[in-house]
Formats: C-alpha cells, structure tokens, sequence
C-alpha cells in the first residue's frame, strides 16, 4: 500500500494534564499512519494513553505538540465549524460506555447525527432517508426488533450495537472505537468484533483502542503503546 | 433551528422528573403575579375610573373658597367649544350640619350643582340611589316637592352591611338638615349676612350619592347650585370654586385639556381689566388625573410597592430555574459528551438548553396562568365562602368602598407574565448552560465522569 493512500495521519502528538500540582504526560510523540480500509488497534495498559490517542485522532481533543492530518489535511488547521462538521460526518465514535442518549429511543439514537446536521426544513427533506438508513442500520446490527426501545431496555452488546449505528450513521470514512467490547463479557464483545470485522471487510477504516491483546487479535495491524509511545507494530 | 433542538428539550421536559419542579415553580409564580396584579390593578384602575366619574374629564378651578367670577361667560364659551359636551359649575365649601332634632354636628364638604348639567359633564347621575333616571328632580324630595332637597354621600347617611350592601328603603325619609357656612365676599372677608356671620339654611333629605369614593361618600353633601351660592358667596357678582368638563367621545383627554387651558389664557386676558379679574389669577386647568392626585398617588404608590415586591418574587424564581438548570445540566455533562462527538457546537448546545428554558417557561406560565384565571374567575365566591364559613374577608367591608374583588383579567397582564416568565427561565438557564457548552468532551465522557 503506498504511502499516498493514508487516511490519518499523526506526527509527533504530545499530550500532558494537569493532575492537582502535577503534570502527568501522557503521549511523548506519537507517530502513527493509517491506511484508507485498515483495522488498526491500538493496544497498551491501562493510563499508556490510548484513548487520548484515539480523541486528538477524532478531534475530540487537541495534542500539545504535534499534528493529525486526515486526507492531507492538518486538523490543528480547521476552524470550530470544520471540527464539529468532521465530527459529524467524516469520523465515528464508539465508546466503551456506548453513550447513547436516555431520551431517544433505538431508531432516534441512530439517526441522530443525521439530525444534529440538518435544519427542520433540510431534516424533514432528508428524513425519510435518514430513518430507512438508520432502519437499515439496526437490521445489519440484528437489531432490527428493538427500533422503538429505549436504551435502558437493551443489554450491554445490543447498546454497543446501537452505538456502531449511530457511529455509522453518516457513512463517516473513519470509525473510531474506544474499548468496544471493555464492558461486555466476552461472548457479546466477540459478536461486536464480528460487526467490526465485518464493517471493515467491507472498506471501513476502523482504529480500535483496546487493553486486550486477544481482542487486538482481530484487527489487520496492532499498535502498542508503552509509556506514550508507540513500542511496537505489528500486522497480520 | 435544527431539529435534535426541538426533540430533546421536549424529552428533557418529559421524561426528567426533576423538571416538573422547575414548571411547578414557574407555574406558582405566574399564578401569584396573575391574581394579585389582576386584583392590583382592578382596584387601582376601579378607583382611577371612580376618580374620573366624579371629576369629569377637566375641570377649572380655584382651591379658594372664594371661587372666581365670570364663570357663566367661560362656560358659555366652553359649550361653544366643539370639543366640549358638557360644562358644569359647581360652589365648594365646607359646612356644619345636623340633623334637625338633634345636637350633633357634623363637618363636611358641599358641592353646589344643577343636577342636570352636573350629570352631563360627570358621572354624578350614576351614583344616586333614587334618581338614576331623573336627575332634574334629585333635589324635591319626594315627601314633599316644595321642600329645598340635599344629597348625602351615601356614608353620612346609610350604614354599609358586613357584605359591603346598603340596605335602602324604597323612598328617602323625611329628615331635615340644618346646613350653617361662612359665607365669604370677593375679597375672601366673612359676610355679615343677617346678624350673625354664619349663614345656616335647612334642606331635606332627597337622595344619596355613592361614588365608591371614601372620603367622598363620608363627607360630601349635594346641595342645589343658587342655594349653595347663597350659602357660601356674598357679593354682588356671581361666583364658583369650580366648573368640571366632559370632553367630546373622540377628544384625547391631554388634547381636550390643553384646549381648555388656551381658551382659559384667552378668556383670563380679555377678563383682565374687570372688576374681580384678580380672582382669575388662582385659577387652574387640570385633567381629573391632577384634580384627583392627591387620592390617586397613594394608590398608584402601592401598586409600584406591589410591582417591585413581585419583582423580588420575579428574581427568586429566576434563581430556582437557576438552581435546577444546574443539576439538570450537572446530569446532562455525559449528554452534552455524546452530542459534541456527533458535531453538536457550543452554540448548539446553549441553544439546547435555551430551548429547555423556554419550554419550561412557556409550560410553567401557562400552567401558572390557567390556575390563576380559574381562581380569580370563582374569587368572590370563594371570599363569600371563606366569610360565610370562617368570616374571614379581604377586606373589611364595612371599612373599605370595595364592592366585588376585581377579577378582570387583561390580555396584556397575561402576555406580560408569560414573557417574562420565559425570560426569567432563559436568564436562569443561561449560565449552566453556558457553562454545560464550554465542557470539553473527552472529560464529560471519561470512564470516571460516569
């Protein structure tokens, strides 16, 4: 794979916080590249700042030093209107804690990101699509039962699955997900990776944060971060 | 506007319990706004409205009780006038009666009128208990036609009922009133009338005037203008204290006035070089707001009392939306995560949360305004009840000239209170959600923010 088809890009990423009087660094110059259609995890310990990682490559966050390029392009660079559109359409996130919205049933959930870009007027054109997409959606996830259920109202793997959704909703070029299966047991978190996989096999960019090797397994290519830095790669 | 901004502060609305708190006291303070401005400013708008019965809409007039002359020629010129209805002039004095029979006397006010001109110019007509229909007879007793008659404010002669009623019979009876003055000359000396310097005439109990004005209703007595003149004015040139004005229906009240004062300025300048022209001098031209000031202000002031002590309520209510927006919000951080990571901005959020307030408001408001129509729709009843069971009343109405509780909602009040209600909620949201917009995602959805 050549060089020119990298979808994300980062450079020298430093991190730090402020933790009471302390400064804790958390990434120490992060480099990493990701192909356009790659599964890459990234594996480290608990606090080895993974999931920092994976928010300044979602934009969710900014690095101290160093920049993110998604398609050549230097996120540090984009104005608050870009970011919050990137976040919308170009990128999608799934948490470990699923984080989907009590207030909103299944179908709503998923839809949402389609919603959160439109006004009235452009939503009622396009709602049509949005909710046989996310109909769609939730049918692929086998979920297809459970459209009008509040989230209280599913298990653990189905509320993943409705995050994966809601992740895909806008066909976003770059999944982001962070310990997907860290709260579920491992039968559900296999049946999650299998959507994953199967995601991936079929073009989607997926970047996986994980503290679990065995998991790592899944993907093409395995990062390790060790004391914020990247240690180790490897690629199946 | 987009659309996650319509459907999620309606599910807030909805599904969070904590909500129905912030609607619940929105709704008590629109409540509490609603009924004591509507009672508020029925009773001070009631009172104005008394006010302007009694005065007409202008009068001229001289605090001396020596009055002013050439007052027939002004009001010839005033009816000329085609912004005019109806003049009326009227002597103002003070006097002593008693009741014939008896040792007491009593002080108060007199008021020479025609009734028919009187009635014309002021409400005067409405407020007589038996001669509503014919005012040209106000002053013939109906015992006895030939007699002088007076008219009593209605408190010197009836005695008000627990439930604020007089209890009339069905013609005055007969009872005369020995009415005594100090009649006054030009040059405001006493007048050796006869041999003693006080004038006393008897006239006959006619009729009884109810304004719903206190101190009016207490102290005034009604007498025939020619008599009363007799009573109060000596000298050879006729005299009033006072003409009051109607205006025409369509003539604006400062419009109406500031006609009068001009023709007032002309007919003082062509008067100027008669004999008593000295007493047009004191004369002035005043709307029935500034003739009746010094019985409104107090009124107007307790109503400002009122606004500024609903103003407080008004801030405590923004401080309680205050105080639930910021628990909502502190249980809204991982919500305001998850839409930030889809794209939500800042500003997205604020108006959010500002959508929220609104609806809060909106709701509260009207909840709050529902309840206090229905209560100021049934609040006499309830009074009565109260009085009947417990009797407990508003107000004393054996003390106080209120007849029903004004219970007359105004569009107006309702829009206000509705509008600022939202206000206060937007005002109260504004902060924590400002604040809520400010917080960084990746802290909001940390394991340990859950």
């Amino acid at each position: 794979m050549s060089k020119n088809e990298f979808i994300l890009e980062a450079e020298g990423l430093h991190k730090s916080y402020r933790m009471g009087a302390t400064q804790v660094r958390v990434l120490k110059g992060v480099d990493l590249a990701v192909n356009k259609g790659e599964f890459v995890a990234i594996v480290g310990a608990s606090g080895s700042g993974k999931s920092t990682l994976l928010h300044i490559l979602g934009a969710l966050d900014k690095p101290n030093e160093g920049l993110v390029k998604f398609e050549k392009r230097d996120l540090s660079r984009f104005s608050t209107a870009e970011l919050n559109k990137f976040r919308n359409k170009t990128v999608g996130f799934v948490f470990q804690f699923y984080h989907l919205l009590d207030e909103l049933n299944v179908l709503e959930n998923v839809y949402l990101p389609a919603m959160t870009g439109k006004s009235v007027l452009g939503w009622f054109a396009c709602r049509r699509w949005a909710k046989n997409r996310a109909r769609d959606l939730l049918a692929q996830l086998g979920l297809a039962e459970r459209a009008k259920h509040k989230p209280y109202q599913l298990s653990g793997g189905e509320r993943q699955r409705v995050a994966i959704g809601r992740a895909l909703m806008n066909e976003p070029k770059l999944l982001l997900a962070d310990e997907p299966t860290g709260n579920l047991d491992s039968a559900t978190g296999n049946g999650i990776l299998e959507v994953l996989e199967r995601l991936n096999r079929a073009g989607q960019t997926v970047v996986m944060v994980t503290h679990d090797e065995r998991i790592a397994q899944r993907a093409r290519r395995i990062v390790t971060l060790v004391d914020g830095k990247i240690e180790h790669r490897h690629t199946r | 506007m987009v659309m996650y901004k319509i459907i999620l502060p309606t599910r807030f609305l909805l599904k969070r319990r904590i909500t129905y708190f912030a609607v619940l006291a929105v709704a008590l303070c629109a409540f509490i706004v609603l009924v004591v401005m509507t009672v508020m400013t029925g009773l001070v708008s009631e009172f104005k409205q008394k006010n302007h019965q009694f005065a007409g809409d202008c009068v001229v007039g001289t605090k001396s009780l020596v009055g002013f002359a050439y007052y027939e020629d002004f009001v010839a010129l005033l009816e000329k006038a085609d912004f005019v209805e109806a003049a009326s002039p009227v002597i103002k004095s003070h006097a002593l009666i008693s009741r014939r029979g008896s040792d007491r006397k009593t002080r108060v006010e007199i008021m020479g009128i025609d009734p028919v001109r009187h009635s014309r110019a002021t409400g005067f007509g409405e407020t007589l208990g038996y001669h509503k229909d014919d005012v040209s007879s106000v002053f013939r007793p109906a015992y006895d036609p030939n007699l002088p008659g007076c008219i009593l404010g209605i408190d010197l002669e009836l005695q008000r009922d627990a439930d604020g009623t007089y209890t009339y019979q069905a013609s005055p009876g007969r009872v005369g009133y020995s009415v005594s003055c100090l009649p006054l000359t030009a040059k405001g000396a006493l007048a050796q009338a006869g041999t003693d310097v006080i004038d006393t005439k008897t006239f006959y109990y006619s009729d009884n005037s109810r304004t719903g004005l206190p101190r009016v209703d207490g102290s005034l007595v009604y007498l025939p203008f020619e008599q009363a003149q007799q009573l109060c004015m000596a000298g050879s040139v006729k005299r009033a204290n006072a003409i009051h004005i109607r205006f025409k229906p369509n003539v604006r009240l400062e419009e109406g006035c500031a006609k009068v004062a001009s023709l007032w300025q002309s007919f003082k300048q062509e008067k100027a070089g008669d004999e008593q022209a000295y007493l047009l001098e004191t004369v002035t031209v005043q709307s029935w707001k500034g003739y009746r000031r010094e019985s409104i202000a107090p009124m107007e002031q307790e109503q400002t009392v009122m606004s500024v002590m609903f103003g407080f309520v008004a801030i405590t209510t923004v401080f309680i939306v205050l105080v639930v927006f910021y628990m909502i919000v502190s249980h809204k951080s991982k919500d305001i995560g998850i839409l930030k990571s889809v794209g939500v901005s800042n500003v997205d959020i604020i108006e959010l949360f500002a959508g929220f307030a609104f609806l809060v408001g909106l709701l509260g408001s009207c909840i709050g305004l529902l309840g206090g129509w229905a209560f100021l729709l049934k609040i006499n009843q309830i009074e009565k009840w109260l009085f009947d069971h417990f009797g407990f009343q508003l107000w004393d109405r054996t003390i106080y000239a209120i007849g029903d509780i004004p219970n007359q909602v105004e569009l107006r009040v309702l829009a206000a209170i509705v509008l600022s209600a939202v206000a206060a909620c937007l005002a109260g949201a504004l902060v924590p959600s400002w604040q809520a917009a400010r917080q960084r995602p990746v802290e909001t959805l940390q394991v340990n923010q859950l």
